[in-house]
C-alpha cells in the first residue's frame, strides 16, 4: 500500500507541475499588455513602465513562472493588479462561499441519491424503480443554471421564502448564510444527484448478483439483512469514487451558479478578473481549482486502493 | 428499444428544426419589433416573443442549429484526435509513448471543460469557436481512454494474431480490424458526449463565454430573459425545454444504442 501511495504521490506532484505550466503558458500568450489594459490608452509611458516593473512584467517568463509557483507553495499568490491586495487574501475571502456551497451541494446530492438508488435497486422492475430511473434521466438532462432560474422564480419571487441572490456573509451567524446558499446548492446538487442515483442503483444491482450475496442468503440472512450487511458496503466503492469526483466538479460548476445568484465566490471572482485582465487572479484561481481536482482524484485513488487490494497489485 | 425510438424521435425533431432554420424560420431572428414585445404564446407567435419582440420559436430553431453545430464539431475534435491517439497508445502498451498519452489525458481531465473555456476566453475572448475548442479539448481524453481500453482487449484476440501472422503492421491492423470492432462503442460514447456538448454549450453561452449576440443560442436566451422571468415565464421555459428535450433525447438514444449494439446486454435481456 505504501509503495502504491508513494507512486501516486510522485504522479500527483508531476501532474501539479504540468498543470501549473499549462496554466502559466496559456495565459502568458495573452495578447496585449496587462499594465496598458489597467491604465487605459492615455497612460504616460513612464507610468506604464513603472507599473510593469511593479507587477514584475519586465522579468523573463521563466523567472515569473518560478516566482509564481514558489510563491504559491508558501501561500504568497502575488498582488492583484486591480484589487491592490494580496491574491491569497482575496481568494480566502471568496472561498468561504464557494467551498460551503460545494459541500452543501455534495451533501444534498448524496442524501438524495443513496436512498433513491438503494430503493430503486431493491425494487428492480417495480413502478418505483421505473419512476426513479425516469426521474434520473430527466435530472441529468436539466441544466443546473436553468433549474436555478426556475427555483428563484418559485421560491424567491413567488413564495418569497429565499432571497433571489446575494450573500449576507458569515458574520451575522450561519443561518442567514446557509439560507442564501440553499437554492444555489439545490440547483447544483440536482444533476449530480441524478448521476449518483444511477451509479448507486447499478452498483447495488451488480452486487446483488454476486456469489457472496447468495452465500449470505444461504446462511439464513433475509434479503434486507444481506443487502445491508454485505451488498451495500460493496456497492459503496464505485459510489464513493463518484462522490469524490463530483466534489471537484461542483467546485468548478459553481462558476455558473454563483453568477446566477450573484454570490461573491471564486466563480464570480474569476469573471471579474477576466474582465479586468487581472491575470494573476485568473491564474491563481484556476490553479487552485485544478489543484483541488488533482488532489481529490489522488485521495479517491488511494481510498479505492485501500478498499480494493487488487488495484494496488496492478499499479 | 422504446427509449431508442423516443430518444431518436426527439433528436430528429431538433435536428429537423435546426436544418429547417437554414432556409426558413417563421420570423427573422434579428428583426426587432418592440410593439410586439413579450407577447405570450399564441397564434401569431407560437412560443411568444422576447423583450425585443423577437419570435422565440424562430430563435429556438436557430439556437438548435448553433447548439448542434457546436456539440457536433466538439465531438468531431474528440473523435478525430482522441481515437487515433488511443489506437496508437494501444499498439505500444507500456511504452513511453503510451505513458505520455495517458498522462496527458489525466492532465486534461484535471481541467473541467468550464475551466478550459475560462482560460481560452481569458486569452482570446469569448466566441462560439472558443466554446467548440474548450468542449472539444475535453472530449479528446474521453475518446482516447475509451479507444485505448477497448483496443487493448482486442489486441489479445486470435483474429488480431492471425492478422499479425499475415504480415499486417500495427497501423493497418488498428484501422482495418480494431476500428470496425470498436465502432459501436464510439457511436454510443459519441451520442453521450454530443448531449454533454449541448449542455456545455448552453452553459458557456449562458455565462457569456460562448456564442455571441446577435446569434441566438439557448443559453444566451436564458441569460437575457432571466430578470424578466417573473413577468413572462415563457421566456425562460421554452429555451430550457429545448435544452432538456434535446439532451434527454440524445441520452435515451445513447442508452438505447448501447442496449442494441452491446451483445452482452442483449443476451442478458433475452
Amino acid at each position: 500500500m505504501l509503495r502504491y501511495a508513494l507512486k501516486r504521490l510522485i504522479s500527483l506532484g508531476l501532474s501539479l507541475v504540468a498543470a501549473s505550466l499549462v496554466i502559466f503558458l496559456s495565459l502568458e500568450i495573452v495578447p496585449g499588455d496587462p499594465a496598458a489594459a489597467m491604465l487605459g490608452i492615455n497612460a504616460e509611458p513612464e507610468t506604464l513602465k513603472a507599473l510593469r516593473i511593479e507587477l514584475g512584467l519586465d522579468k523573463p517568463p521563466l523567472q515569473r513562472y518560478l516566482s509564481w509557483t514558489s510563491g504559491m507553495l508558501t501561500g504568497d499568490f502575488g498582488i492583484s493588479y486591480t484589487y491592490r491586495a494580496p491574491v491569497s487574501q482575496i481568494i480566502l475571502d471568496r472561498i468561504w462561499i464557494s467551498l460551503p456551497l460545494a459541500l452543501l451541494a455534495l451533501l444534498l446530492s448524496t442524501l438524495i441519491a443513496v436512498p433513491a438508488g438503494i430503493w430503486a435497486a431493491t425494487k428492480r422492475g417495480s413502478i418505483a424503480d421505473i419512476a426513479i430511473v425516469g426521474t434520473t434521466q430527466l435530472g441529468v438532462a436539466i441544466p443546473n443554471f436553468w433549474f436555478a432560474v426556475i427555483l428563484v422564480l418559485i421560491f424567491a419571487i413567488n413564495l418569497g421564502w429565499f432571497s433571489a441572490g446575494g450573500f449576507p456573509g458569515w458574520a451575522g451567524g450561519p443561518l442567514p448564510a446557509l439560507k442564501a446558499l440553499t437554492l444555489p446548492a439545490i440547483a447544483l446538487a440536482l444533476p449530480q444527484a441524478a448521476i449518483l442515483t444511477r451509479v448507486m442503483r447499478s452498483a447495488l444491482l451488480d452486487t446483488l448478483g454476486e456469489d457472496f450475496m447468495r452465500t449470505a442468503r444461504a446462511k439464513g440472512l433475509s434479503q434486507r439483512q444481506a443487502i445491508w450487511r454485505h451488498g451495500f458496503r460493496n456497492a459503496l466503492i464505485p459510489v464513493l469514487t463518484i462522490i469524490g469526483l463530483q466534489f471537484s466538479f461542483l467546485l468548478a460548476g459553481a462558476i455558473i451558479i454563483e453568477n446566477v445568484f450573484f454570490l461573491p465566490g471564486l466563480g464570480r471572482l474569476i469573471f471579474q478578473a477576466i474582465a479586468q485582465r487581472d491575470l494573476i487572479v485568473v491564474e491563481s484561481v484556476i490553479m487552485l481549482l485544478v489543484f483541488a481536482v488533482i488532489v481529490i482524484t489522488f485521495l479517491v485513488d488511494l481510498a479505492y486502493a485501500w478498499v480494493d487490494p487488487r488495484l494496488r497489485s496492478r499499479a | 428499444m422504446r427509449g431508442l425510438l423516443v430518444g431518436g424521435a426527439l433528436a430528429i425533431v431538433f435536428l429537423a428544426a435546426a436544418l429547417l432554420s437554414l432556409i426558413w424560420t417563421p420570423y427573422d431572428v434579428e428583426a426587432l419589433d418592440i410593439a410586439a414585445k413579450m407577447q405570450p404564446p399564441g397564434g401569431a407567435h407560437w412560443f411568444g416573443t422576447d423583450h425585443f419582440g423577437r419570435d422565440i420559436l424562430s430563435m429556438i430553431m436557430v439556437g438548435a442549429r448553433v447548439s448542434i453545430a457546436v456539440a457536433l464539431v466538439a465531438v468531431g475534435i474528440g473523435i478525430g484526435l482522441g481515437v487515433p491517439l488511443g489506437l496508437a497508445a494501444a499498439t505500444r502498451k507500456g511504452s513511453a509513448f503510451d505513458e505520455i498519452i495517458m498522462r496527458s489525458n489525466d492532465l486534461i481531465f484535471a481541467f473541467p471543460s468550464l475551466l478550459i473555456a475560462v482560460m481560452i476566453t481569458a486569452v482570446f475572448g469569448p466566441s462560439a469557436l472558443n466554446a467548440i475548442i474548450a468542449i472539444g479539448i475535453f472530449n479528446i481524453p474521453v475518446f482516447a481512454r475509451l479507444t485505448r481500453g477497448a483496443a487493448l482487449s482486442l489486441w489479445q484476440r486470435e483474429f488480431i494474431l492471425a492478422a499479425r501472422v499475415a504480415g499486417k503492421g500495427p497501423a493497418r491492423i488498428s484501422v482495418e480490424h480494431i476500428l470496425p470492432n470498436i465502432a459501436n462503442l464510439l457511436i454510443v460514447q459519441g451520442t453521450i458526449q454530443f448531449s454533454l456538448g449541448i449542455l456545455a454549450e448552453a452553459g458557456l453561452s449562458y455565462i457569456g463565454l460562448g456564442v455571441q449576440p446577435p446569434t441566438p443560442s439557448w443559453g444566451r436566451m436564458l441569460a437575457d430573459s432571466q430578470t424578466l422571468a417573473s413577468l413572462a415565464p415563457h421566456l425562460v421555459l421554452f429555451p430550457g425545454f429545448a435544452i432538456i428535450l434535446t439532451v434527454l433525447g440524445l441520452n435515451l438514444m445513447g442508452d438505447g444504442l448501447r442496449d442494441l449494439l452491446d451483445p452482452r446486454i442483449r443476451r442478458a435481456r433475452s
